[in-house]
């Protein structure tokens, strides 16, 4: 199954330049890896070498940060998007 | 009592109000807590007073002294209130791109305000606090990011007065900024009973991120760390602005006119009530409407709102 990946401005230059990417599997954790596989330049950038999201990335599936979900063992459904994002203070 | 020696004595104890009548759910309940009512106008008010009295009382903070803070407007005009009572300079850092009425506010209670760009955000208002207070060593920097103070208010405020009012409370729904209300709730809640679901609401990241040059410049608050909120929250959702301000004209048809924010996090409680079964929601409404009515929340053409919305810090 193959999802919609958008990615932040800051990651656009190791996946040559595009905003979203079409990609398979049926884990976060397996798009992620499918997606470091194609653009060895991701490596590190997403999910720290010992296997842990990186402190300063949040994946959201749809609408939800999977870190309160099943983190990278979150399933997928066809038609979810999957939003890569930077931590930023929020409001205050 | 037959009145307040203060009026700081009037914060916090705000009213719990029931709008079930907008559950989508019919077998859930769901409660607001109105922190509009608060003298300064927002639940800030609680996290100010007591930041404030923990640096009195650790003689950090004495007549005179000058604060920094960077806010996009509520902290600031809570601690704007708080320093203009106890006789304390204040300086706000605010992002260009808040409402008018929160720059105006803050002009009412005195407050300096020292503008950080609008592409940069809360993160820019954070960083250039930071810098300034390091070049200034003698203004007083609360930082209410990292100040135990922030989500202690909400442990011995907010928390007790919903489990008070609500004890059938099953899921606390509330915004995440600097994630004080969510710790300090929370935590207090959790301790009561381990099973009530803390769901923590943001809006979308928007045109911030796209202005980060690196990772390594993201930012998360370091109460967040402290409390050990990841494994403290049980959810987190984002709520565009549509959305956040279609819920705040709702709002209005069960008498509740509050801010932008607690359209979002009503928005949150119905998402939250239509995914469980029965239960009860509790949800913060940080402030009420008085600040926004220039944004046209509630008058204008949604579309139209929701585009200025997207350009300005209403959370």
């Amino acid at each position: 199954m193959s999802v919609e990946v958008r990615l932040p401005t800051l990651l656009r230059p190791h996946v040559g330049g595009n905003s979203s990417l079409e990609v398979e599997g049926n884990t976060v954790g397996q798009v992620i890896d499918q997606m470091v596989s194609i653009y060895p330049d991701l490596e590190g950038q997403i999910i720290t070498p010992n296997g842990d999201l990186h402190k300063f990335i949040n994946i959201y599936l749809n609408d939800d940060d999977i870190r309160y979900l099943d983190k990278l063992d979150t399933k997928l459904n066809a038609g979810d998007t999957i939003s890569i994002l930077p931590a930023v203070a929020g409001g205050l | 009592m037959t009145y307040y020696s203060t009026i700081l004595e009037t914060i916090g104890n705000t009213p719990l109000v029931e709008v079930s009548q907008l559950s989508p759910n019919p077998s859930v309940r769901i409660f607001a807590k109105l922190e509009g009512v608060n003298p300064g106008g927002s639940v800030k008010d609680r996290v100010a007073l007591s930041m404030v009295t923990e640096a009195e009382n650790q003689g950090i903070l004495s007549p005179g002294k000058t604060l920094i803070e960077p806010s996009s407007g509520n902290t600031g005009i809570g601690l704007a209130m708080v320093s203009r009572i106890k006789g304390y300079k204040l300086k706000v850092v605010l992002p260009a791109n808040v409402s008018i009425e929160r720059r105006q506010l803050l002009q009412v209670w005195g407050a300096e305000i020292i503008d950080s760009p609008a592409k940069e955000g809360s993160n820019g208002a954070v960083r250039k606090a930071q810098r300034l207070s390091k070049e200034n060593p003698d203004y007083v920097f609360l930082y209410q990011y990292g100040n135990p103070g922030n989500p202690k208010a909400h442990f011995e405020g907010t928390g007790p007065e919903i489990w008070k009012d609500c004890p059938q409370i099953t899921h606390f729904v509330s915004g995440l900024g600097t994630s004080g209300t969510l710790m300090g709730v929370g935590k207090f809640l959790k301790e009561q009973d381990p099973s009530i679901q803390v769901w923590a609401i943001e809006p979308p990241a928007g045109e911030v991120v796209d202005g980060l040059r690196s990772l390594e410049d993201g930012y998360i608050p370091p109460i967040f760390f402290d409390n050990n909120g990841e494994d403290l929250l049980d959810r987190k959702t984002v709520i565009g602005p549509k959305e956040s301000i279609e819920w705040t004209r709702k709002l209005i048809d069960v008498g509740i006119f509050a801010g932008i924010s607690s359209g979002t996090a009503m928005a949150g409680a119905a998402r939250c009530a239509a995914s469980i079964k029965e239960g009860s929601i509790v949800f913060v409404a940080p402030d009420g409407g008085w600040k926004y009515l220039s944004t046209g929340a509630w008058t204008e053409d949604i579309d139209v709102v929701t585009e200025r919305a997207r350009h300005t810090i209403y959370f």
